[in-house]
């Protein structure tokens, strides 16, 4: 993909889509729609793993709002993916009380493992390693995000390494749904 | 073969090392749950909604409502330990249009993980005390807004919010008296910064979370510049129990002017990393005992003791504290949000520094210029110090970009990233020393 932001080969939005859309900016006052907009962009996001410029316009559209504000949002809050990234992105916490209890040492397991550094991705497309700030589970130390929504505690390298079988024999098989 | 949801649902936190464990003090919030009992029923029979229940049959006044809160000594859990009763005092009675109620679960202080577990396994604890606390103060919408990074938290959030309604304990007419309250789940996604009350009305508003200027302060212009109270997860939930047992018994479970009990986050180098409810002024070393103790017997060296923007202190100073606002003050630092990050002997404080300059740096929103400037230089100085690159001036370059950091900016996050700097070099300066080539200390080492 030589244009990451462009449209060409993506899927439009679903309608269930616009329907959560709705169910989100029921939860404002009339005037206030934009409100909505955070959680908006995290359902594109979770929709088609990341927020296009195209994606914005939908939003911008829906909520009423301008297209550059959206687009401040995305580019604001760390967790919008820009572009597109693997087909599990996977955010591990380095930050001070991790750092204590072998957050960093996941990282550079994780690198080692998958063959890439900190904030690439796989040559197959399958996994993103990403550093995150505090993900607020210190106590799980080594803690990690898997593609925005679901925290994996305690994550010894043992365990990370079930975790990346798991998750590349989960697509091997044509039942394996999106997450 | 598994869906990738059926791999990753084996590598998800229980709640039984943090927070289903017997080494609670007096627990109130996280009296026995034990990660399946989270749902109303559940709940009720705990004894859940009988205090909105009470204030409701019973007829109890807004004015007496916050009296209680008050006569409690509850104070803010989520970093400045505000007087919650008095805070609730200062919104508007009369006021003619709408106003809100903001429930702040963006947990993002390094260290703290409190709410995420009462948000995931005690909900609608969270859902009573902000229905209490909107009727204190005459308010009938609300918000709950939380951490993007715990978004399972935030779905259950949204279950519990579901069932509450259906048995009629928010919306209209609740329990059959004449009071409203609609109250709902909204998220963050990724800024630390929205933990910050006005960047988290500003994100609540569907903007950048950037902090305002205050004056004015929320009680008068708040979310959609209407009068707005924000509380922290954990001091709502405290709420239920001071409704039913009355302020002085809450109060009489901690110490004076530090009313109740408190979930600290235990994490770093102990056997038991986890969160731990005991009474206000538990000393550190019973609470560093119910961790475990420091991690594979290694002497304590350093602790941060709430949060990672509060000032660390040696050992010898922190063994000798209680946990309450008023000890950990004295001793130079701040309770803060209860988050207390323990570093045993064979720890760098350089290296702990940089990792947490290098926090503050990725996190300032970039609003005022001596943070989004300062927050980097300092982690630019601090690395080169770990990296052996040091100069002799640097210590004093540290000290000086610190302070012309601190109380120059919008929002606290400028202190945040000035202070543990400030802290690291004047209880360890010999170790940032020893790191610089051909370093001659022009002052004794020790502070």
């Amino acid at each position: 993909m030589n244009n990451p932001h462009s449209l060409a080969g993506a899927k439009p939005l679903s309608a269930a889509a616009f329907d959560r859309f709705a169910r989100e900016v029921a939860k404002y006052p009339a005037d206030q729609a934009q409100s909505a907009v955070m959680a908006c962009l995290a359902i594109v996001q979770q929709e088609q793993g990341f927020v296009s410029l195209e994606n914005e316009k939908i939003v911008a559209d829906f909520l009423g709002m301008p297209p550059i504000a959206v687009h401040e949002v995305t580019t604001f809050y760390n967790m919008y993916n820009q572009r597109p990234t693997g087909r599990f992105k996977l955010n591990v916490c380095t930050n001070l009380p991790c750092q204590l209890r072998d957050g960093a040492t996941a990282l550079a397991h994780l690198e080692r493992r998958l063959g890439v550094a900190m904030g690439g991705t796989t040559a197959d497309g399958m996994f993103t390693l990403q550093q995150s700030e505090c993900l607020g589970a210190c106590a799980d130390s080594p803690v990690m995000l898997v593609n925005d929504r679901t925290m994996c505690s305690f994550m010894s390298n043992e365990k990370l390494d079930q975790l990346i079988d798991g998750l590349r024999a989960s697509q091997a098989s044509p039942q394996g749904d999106a997450s | 073969m598994m869906s990738p949801d059926q791999v990753l649902s084996q590598f998800q936190a229980t709640g039984v090392q943090t927070c289903f464990h017997d080494r609670h003090i007096g627990a109130q919030i996280y009296a026995g749950l034990d990660g399946t009992n989270w749902r109303l029923a559940d709940y009720e029979a705990r004894g859940g909604y009988q205090a909105l229940r009470k204030i409701l049959t019973e007829g109890l006044t807004p004015d007496q409502v916050i009296a209680e809160v008050k006569a409690s000594g509850l104070r803010g859990r989520g970093g400045a330990g505000f007087p919650t009763g008095l805070k609730w005092s200062f919104m508007p009675r009369q006021f003619p249009g709408q106003k809100y109620l903001v429930c702040n679960s963006d947990e993002g202080e390094p260290g703290t993980c409190k709410d995420r577990d009462i948000l995931q396994f005690n909900p609608h604890i969270v859902i009573e005390g902000m229905a209490i606390a909107a009727y204190a103060m005459g308010i009938s919408v609300g918000y709950n807004y939380i951490h993007g990074e715990i978004f399972q938290s935030y779905d259950r959030f949204e279950e519990a919010l579901e069932e509450a309604r259906a048995a009629g304990y928010l919306g209209d007419k609740i329990m059959d008296s004449t009071y409203n309250f609609q109250l709902h789940a909204a998220h963050g996604f990724g800024a630390y910064i929205c933990g910050e009350e006005t960047a988290l009305l500003e994100s609540l508003e569907g903007k950048k979370g950037q902090p305002r200027f205050k004056p004015p302060f929320p009680a008068s212009f708040g979310l959609y510049g209407k009068p707005t109270t924000i509380n922290n997860t954990e001091t709502f939930a405290a709420v239920p129990w001071i409704i039913r047992n009355g302020g002085p018994a809450y109060l009489e479970c901690g110490k004076p002017n530090n009313g109740g009990t408190k979930i600290y986050s235990v994490s770093g180098d102990v056997e038991l990393p986890g969160n731990y409810e005991v009474p206000m002024g538990t000393p550190f070393s019973k609470l560093l005992e119910l961790a475990g103790g420091v991690r594979k017997g290694r002497t304590l060296k350093a602790v941060i003791p709430g949060g990672s923007s509060s000032p660390v202190l040696p050992a010898d100073i922190m063994m000798a504290c209680t946990m309450d606002y008023d000890s950990i003050a004295k001793a130079g630092s701040m309770l803060g949000s209860g988050a207390v990050i323990v570093m045993d002997d064979s720890r760098s404080m350089v290296e702990s520094l940089k990792r947490l300059s290098y926090f503050y740096m990725h996190e300032s929103c970039g609003q005022c210029t001596p943070c989004r400037e300062g927050t980097g230089w300092l982690w630019r100085v601090v690395d080169r110090i770990h990296n052996g690159q040091g100069k002799a001036t640097d210590m004093d370059l540290l000290n000086s970009v610190a302070d012309n950091i601190q109380g120059r900016t919008i929002c606290a996050l400028g202190d945040a990233a000035a202070m543990p700097v400030r802290a690291m070099i004047k209880h360890y300066r010999h170790e940032f020393e020893a790191l610089i080539p051909g370093y001659v200390p022009k002052t004794p080492a020790k502070a």
